[in-house]
Order: structure tokens, then sequence, then C-alpha cells
């Protein structure tokens, strides 16, 4: 079994198989993180760049780490300067770096396409670790990890996607990725934060947040991010709060068996209160451990692809 | 599947389990410290089936884990098709045991240098000891195994196949004519 | 030197002229329609152009030259030599250059560059100092000095005060205000808004933005009775506002680039920065009612907003690529494949809308197939098959989503001012 695509740009289009495998793959890698030396030798000798563009700890350190527990060679090129303003234009630095033979590119950019655009100049396998507001396919296959790790199975759930899911790249990829796999979604937020034609994704669309908790069985709370310019479209944090916050008064009225996520970092008294972001609702660590095992699926099937 | 020989039946299997279970027990003078590891897949069952002989004769069942050494191969280079990894299930500590490491046929002795590594990842077993159903000979790694089923000596372009109930629905070892495709 | 056009269909709706005959330019003069001896016809440089048409030379009044400041990317030129390829005789270029063609000195400079070429240039003078809408460029005097109109282009003009006075000024001299029709304020994206920009994950610009303005415009040119013309029209409620301000007897007039009526937001989905142009590629829906407004005559005339950027500009992520693509070399096989060979218009109404009216409303003279008139013409095979080829572009920019496309017709030749352009080169007529 092997995935359709030698790259991992994105969930939309990506075949139900195909994600199936790397949620299943993942599983034994589930397996070796558990062990006392979390290390396999299946990359060896491969060399992995992360051209990080954007500033993010932590999906940088979830697949620095999956890269070594596979024992890929690794290499991480950050800057938050764009190409535009850097003299070199990213072009350029992308060739620079592959005549240094590198296998794969994990790429982070706040250009939507950029890992496209790389797929046309570079010859490695891609891996998109999120893209403008495009996608962030890694986050998503592990937030539906822990799902199914919870669940059992993806089919017929109810999942809502809470907070600007105009601006979230984890709110695409998720959509894409939970309707290919038979979930029922819907999205949950301030109508400034709801994107044009979102219904015709067949994506429901809620606008009160105890019906999104009453209504689902998981509820994948997104992080606001005032630094992207949530402060238009939103009065304030407080408000936002008061309206669409997640707080266990919430929980326990409408719906005690929910399942919380969120891809962090949190903004506690934000989207989620201190009580719900720590409480047993929540499955926020399993997703960063999962991430791990995900992210070493995915490196393992492109990087052991046969051409 | 072009089939030379019918080299063991059912009967036959069954025997040569047991004998290999007494053999194992034999050796580490008893049940106590020992564990079972059998490699996917065909090892798992061949595996279960000495655990299920060591009850009977021990009336005590040793540890029982499985290992997929997918990801310690040496061949994903020159593969020409992508292996699936599965998990490995091992839920207990291997340290300062005698892993007795259960695979069906032994032919080069990739599979087996890929499960020791494997092993060494989980922890420091006293003794690694190889018990294998068949062995075909044409190492190409200095690997030997502590208990052998049958010894069937085959050319190159011979194979040999293990057929297990839990999988084949028969059990059975035939020796196939496979030559090789270049 | 007389050159003859032998057996060509002249053909001008101007005149109301549709005949199949031989012509006779003698020093970039047309001297003789027919009756041609066979004397003449010994003693001229004779070109079979049997039933091919020969139209009053095409007019693109919206083309970016780059010259002054990105002498890189084109200029004056590179730019008429694409514009001759492409079978125009005649262009308007944009102010956004660097300087600005602000000044009058700036306005005769490219009129200056352009003296000795075949194609005519006429500069577009900027409606405010710098383009910056705060405060108005000398109109006047750029007037005089040859630009033919005024635009902030890029830009619309910034606030509805100096357009007003802008309007209002230019009203002295019956210049039309040409405007990017965009509101900057919700303008801040890189591809149209809705469903497509979702799953693509780009920022966004909504259709409003363009509507907004277009309704701005339009009101106050009812408001100061001045002339505006909209350019590069996209949307499909702008069609609709110009239509209906028309029915009003407000003075405007529109204008479409071919990839607004050829391409949809759809081309974007391989994140290809050739395709990334403003206005943003719209919906079938707006490239249906641009047909329609083509059709009914709500769009007055095709212009190509030829923006010429060069490669490490284009190669680039695509949110910070520049916006634009060249298209004087596509512009009439386009409009020929996608409107005419379509049959949503005819090949007159194509005419006037590459010809005419954009003279019309840069109140130049329309070239007329007459004797004793300047022979300024284009040559034109409705149905020659070609297959788009950048690398053969006479522009200095490949910026074109077009490559390795087919199309249906094409420019044979160019006359204009004692000139031809023919098989790939220039030479002298008179």
């Amino acid at each position: 079994m092997s995935l359709s695509s030698r790259h991992l740009l994105g969930l939309y289009g990506v075949p139900k198989d195909d994600i199936q495998l790397i949620l299943d793959t993942a599983t034994t890698f589930r397996e070796v993180l558990e062990r006392p030396i979390k290390k396999v030798p299946t990359l060896q000798g491969k060399t992995i760049v992360n051209l990080f563009y954007e500033n993010s700890t932590r999906t940088r350190i979830s697949f620095e780490l999956a890269q070594k527990r596979l024992s890929a060679d690794t290499i991480n090129f950050t800057t938050s300067t764009s190409s535009t303003k850097k003299g070199e234009t990213f072009k350029d630095t992308v060739r620079n770096i592959e005549a240094m033979k590198v296998d794969m590119i994990v790429v982070r950019h706040q250009s939507a396409g950029v890992p496209q655009f790389l797929t046309r100049i570079t010859k490695a396998n891609i891996i998109n670790a999120g893209d403008g507001l495009h996608e962030h396919p890694t986050q998503a296959l592990l937030d539906m990890y822990s799902i199914r790790e919870k669940f059992g199975e993806l089919k017929g759930l109810n999942v809502c996607i809470v907070g600007d899911i105009a601006h979230s790249r984890v709110a695409m990829s998720n959509i894409f990725g939970l309707k290919t796999m038979g979930a029922n979604v819907s999205v949950c937020g301030p109508s400034t934060m709801i994107p044009m034609g979102i219904e015709s994704l067949g994506v429901k669309v809620i606008n009160n947040i105890d019906k999104a908790i009453a209504e689902n069985d998981v509820l994948n709370v997104l992080r606001i991010q005032l630094e992207r310019d949530a402060g238009r479209r939103i009065p304030s944090t407080r408000e936002y709060h008061n309206y669409f916050g997640i707080t266990s008064e919430r929980i326990e009225k409408n719906n005690k068996n929910i399942v919380i996520l969120h891809p962090g970092p949190i903004n506690r008294g934000v989207e989620l209160s201190s009580e719900v972001a720590d409480g047993p609702y929540q499955i926020i660590l399993d997703q960063v451990t999962n991430g791990v095992a995900i992210r070493m699926a995915v490196l393992y099937l492109l990087g052991t692809m046969v051409n | 599947m072009n089939i030379k020989a019918k080299i063991i039946d059912e009967e036959g299997l069954n025997r040569t389990i047991t004998r290999l279970a007494h053999e194992i027990l034999e050796r580490n003078k008893g049940s106590k410290n020992i564990v079972l590891i059998g490699m996917r897949t065909r090892g798992e069952y061949i595996a279960q089936r000495i655990k299920s002989k060591i009850k009977e004769i021990e009336n005590c069942e040793p540890n029982f884990g499985v290992l997929d050494v997918t990801l310690y191969r040496d061949d994903f280079r020159t593969r020409l098709k992508q292996p699936q990894v599965s998990v490995t299930n091992i839920t207990f500590d291997i340290n300062e045991k005698d892993v007795i490491l259960i695979d069906d046929v032994l032919y080069t002795g990739r599979t087996v240098r890929a499960a020791l590594d494997a092993l060494m990842d989980l922890g420091r077993p006293s003794t690694i000891q190889l018990c294998v159903l068949v062995d075909r000979g044409h190492r190409e790694l200095p690997i030997k195994a502590d208990f052998v089923g049958k010894n069937i000596p085959t050319s190159i372009d011979e194979e040999v196949k293990v057929k297990l109930k839990e999988i084949d629905g028969e059990d059975a070892v035939y020796l196939i004519h496979a030559p090789i495709k270049n | 030197m007389k050159i003859i056009l032998k057996q060509v269909i002249l053909f001008n709706p101007y005149q109301n002229l549709n005949e199949k005959n031989d012509l006779l330019i003698e020093n970039g003069i047309i001297k003789k329609i027919g009756n041609i001896s066979t004397d003449e016809f010994n003693s001229a440089k004779v070109f079979d152009f049997e039933n091919k048409y020969c139209v009053p030379g095409l007019f693109d009044m919206h083309v970016h030259l780059r010259e002054p400041g990105r002498e890189d990317e084109e200029t004056v030129e590179t730019g008429s030599n694409a514009a001759a390829a492409g079978g125009f005789t005649g262009v308007a270029c944009m102010p956004n250059t660097n300087p600005a063609i602000d000044s009058a000195e700036i306005v005769r400079y490219i009129k200056e560059k352009s003296s000795n070429h075949l194609v005519d240039v006429y500069p577009i003078g900027a409606a405010t100092l710098d383009r910056k809408g705060e405060a108005l460029s000398p109109m006047y005097e750029l007037f005089e000095a040859g630009a033919v109109a005024f635009s902030d282009d890029g830009n619309a003009i910034k606030t509805a005060a100096i357009l007003r006075h802008v309007m209002e000024y230019s009203k002295m001299f019956d210049a039309p205000i040409i405007e990017h029709c965009e509101d900057e304020s919700l303008a801040n994206g890189a591809m149209n808004e809705g469903l497509t920009s979702t799953i693509l994950g780009l920022p966004a610009i909504p259709k409003i933005a363009e509507d907004l303005i277009v309704m701005r415009d339009i009101m106050m040119a009812e408001f100061t009775g001045a002339r505006v013309h909209i350019a590069h029209i996209s949307s499909k409620n702008s069609v609709e506002l110009v239509r209906q301000a028309k029915k009003k007897n407000i003075k405007v007039t529109a204008e479409v680039t071919p990839h607004h009526f050829t391409l949809t937001e759809e081309a974007l989905k391989n994140y290809d920065t050739n395709f990334k142009m403003s206005p943003p590629l719209r919906t079938r829906e707006d490239v249906d009612a641009i047909i329609e407004g083509l059709k009914d005559g709500t769009i007055d005339c095709i212009a190509s907003d030829h923006a010429p950027h060069s490669i490490e500009e284009k190669e680039m992520e695509f949110i910070f690529a520049p916006n634009g693509i060249i298209g004087l070399e596509t512009q009439l096989g386009l409009a020929l494949t996608e409107l005419v060979h379509k049959k949503h218009l005819n090949f007159s109404q194509l005419i006037e809308k590459l010809s005419i009216n954009p003279r019309k409303i840069l109140n130049l003279p329309i070239p007329l197939i007459k004797e004793n008139e300047k022979a300024n013409l284009t040559i034109i095979d409705p149905d020659l098959i070609w297959t788009v080829d950048v690398s053969k572009f006479k522009s200095k920019s490949k910026n074109s989503p077009f490559d390795k496309r087919i199309l249906k017709g094409k420019s044979l030749a160019v006359i204009n001012k004692g000139k031809m352009f023919f098989e790939d080169k220039f030479f002298d007529i008179m």
C-alpha cells in the first residue's frame, strides 16, 4: 500500500484510502513512541529540510522529533522575513537547498500555494506544514487520529470546528479530511469569521455555541489569532469569550460527553476557559503526542515510497 | 503457485511444534524466564502455538508478543513495492529475559538482523534465541538458528511456503518452484 | 514607395465599408481603391491578402509600457513592437510609471520615444500628483502636451473629494477619467472572494470592492457632468451599473480585458502567478454578464491592460507576486476565438470595440479606408489557427497565462505612419 501522491500538500481531494493509510500507519509509530528507545532506523540516510518562513515552534519541533525518531538527517531553515525583503528570491533559496541533495522538504509559509510552487521547482517530496490560509494537513490528520483513537471511527461522528474559520488553515484541512472520512462537519463562530461559500462544501454553519456543544460529539476549538487581523472581525476577546468561549458551565449544561480538541497554543480565557483547558473533556496533550506519530507516518510513507 | 513438493503436512507440523516447545524448555530449564516473540506475519501464529504447547507441558504461560520489523528493514531503496507497516505489540518488559524470537522460514538472515535491532530498541534481554520452523539455507549474514523445525536445503530458484490454518486455511509446508525474475 | 494589398476585404463599420478590392498605398497614403492598372501592379510591392480583412488600425487604450522606471520589464519601443505584432497601430499608456506621468516633460518624453515608431503612443496623464490621490496633477498642461485621458490606474482615485475636482477639471478639455475601480479598504487580497478562495486559502477581494467604486464614479460623473471610463470591468453587478447609467445618459464608458471574458478564478487552482491580476479573475456568472455587456454595447471596448512583469517578480510566492499579465500579442486572437468564433459578437462589433470605440472615447480621429487618407490599417486573418508561444513575443516580459494556447484568428500585418510590420519585420513604405 502506498499513498497516491508523492507530496502531502493538503487534504482537499485526497482519497479516503490515503487518509486511512496514514492514520493506520500512525498507529505503528504511536507504539514506537512508547518504547524505551523511541527511534527506528527507517529513514537512515535521508535528508530532510524544515523550511519555515513563519514562526512555529510547535509544528517545527514535532516534525523535527518525528524525523529524528525515524533516523533521518534534518536541517532547519527558519526565517521570518519574507524573501521579497531579503534580496534572495524564494526560488533561489530553494534551489540552493536542493543542491545540497535533500530528499524531502517540510515547508511552512505565509503564502498559500508555496508547497505547490515547490513541487514545480524541486524534485524533493514536499510536505505542507501550513501555507497561508490554505491548509495544514498534518494538523488535521493528527486531530482526526486523536478523534479516531477516542471514538473508534470517524464515520458518522458530529464534529464542529469553532473559531475563526475564515482565517484557519487547520479548519480547512479538518473540513476536507473529515468530510472525506464520512464525518458530519459543522463550523461555529462569529459570522465575520465564517468564510464565503463554506456551505457548498457540505458544512453546516452554527452561530450559537450552546447549540454547537449540544449537537456534536467533538469540538475542535481554534486559537483566536489576534495577530492575524482577527482584531478587526471581533470587537474584543472578552466579547468573543462571552459568546463563543467554551466554559465548564456551557459543557455541563449542554453535553457532558463532548470531547474538546485544540491545536494550541491556547489563549486561556478566550476560546477556552482555563478550567476546560485543563479539564476532563479535552484531549489536547494526546493531540501533541499523536502529532509526532502522524508526522512519522507521513514522513515514512513519503520517504520510503518506491518511485 | 508451482508446487514441487509438500514437505510437512498437518500432523508433521504439529509434531514439529511440539518438539520445538520441548527443546526451548529444555535449553532454558523451564519457562520461567522466557518470553516468546513472533515475527509478523506467520511467526506470530507459530509462536502462539508454541505458547499453547508450553502451557500444556508446564501448565504456565510465557509472555507473548508480536514484532513488526518493517521499520528496520535494509531494503527500502531497492524494493519494487512499498512495504506496509504493522504494529509491534510487546506489552511486557524484555530486560533480563530470555527472548525466543520465532519466525517461519530462515533464509538470508536479513529479517532476523532487523528483528535483532528492533529488539535492542525495546530493551536489553539476557539472551535472544532464534526459533524457526524451516531453515532453507542461503544465508547472507552470520546468523544461525537455535531451534530448527526442519532443515530444507533449497536451490535459489525455489521458495519455501509455510501455510497456517489461521491465515491460509491449512497447515503445511511446500517447496515451490519460483524462478528469479530479472 | 507603392504597395498594393491585393484582393483584401476592406472593412470599416465606421464607414459602412465592406468590399473586396485592391488597395494602393503610396508613401503611406491610400491612393487608390480598385481600378489599379497593370503598370501600377508592376511598379508596386504587392501583398496577396486575398480574403483577409483590412480594417482601421486596432487601438488598445489600456497598456503599461513601464517607461520611465522599469525599462527592464518593457520600454516604449518594445511595448510598441508588441502592439504592432498583436495588430495594433495605436495604444494609450497608463501613468503608473516611475516617476508617474504627472508632468508635461514625461508626456513629451514618451511621445518623443515613440515618434519614429509605427505605433502611435498616447500617454494617459496621472489624475493626481504621483497618483497619490491628494492633489490635482497639472491636467491641463498634460493635456496640451498630449495626454489623452487621466487616471490613477493601479488604484481608484482615492477620495470622493479629489475625484470630484478631477472630474470637474477634466470637463474643460473633455478628457475622460479612466478609473481602476476598487475600494482600497476591501482590496487587500490576491484573488476573487468566494468558495474557490476559501478552498485555495488565498486572501480575497470581494466583488463589492469594484461595484462600490463603479457606483461612486458613475454618480460622480452624473453630478459633475464629466466623462468616466471604467477600466477592466470584471463583475456582473458593475456591468449592470454601467448599463443602467448609460440608460440615464450618464457619460460612462467601459472596457474589458480578454482575460476577464476568457478565464475564471478556477484557473488559479495551481497557484500560477500568471493568473494573478487586478481586478482578479471572477466567476463564470461574471464572465457571462461581461459577454452580455459586450453584446448589448454596455461595454464599449476591449483593452489588454498589458502589464509586463519580470520573471523574477512573477516567479514568487503567490501573495507576494505582482498583479497583471501582458496581453498585446494575444488580445486579438482571444477576442476572435472567444467572442467572434463563439458567435457572441460579429466581426463588425469586434472592430468597433478594438479600433473605433477606444478612439472615440479618447477623442482621437478614426482612420478611414478612403482615397487620400493616411493608411492606418490592420490586416486580419480571422480563421488562422496558431499556438501562442511567449518565447516569440516582442514584449520584453513573458508573463502571459495563455502560453501554448491555441487561438483562431491573428493579425497578419499593420500599416501606419508610412511603416509596415509584416512577417515579423518592420519596414518603411515611404
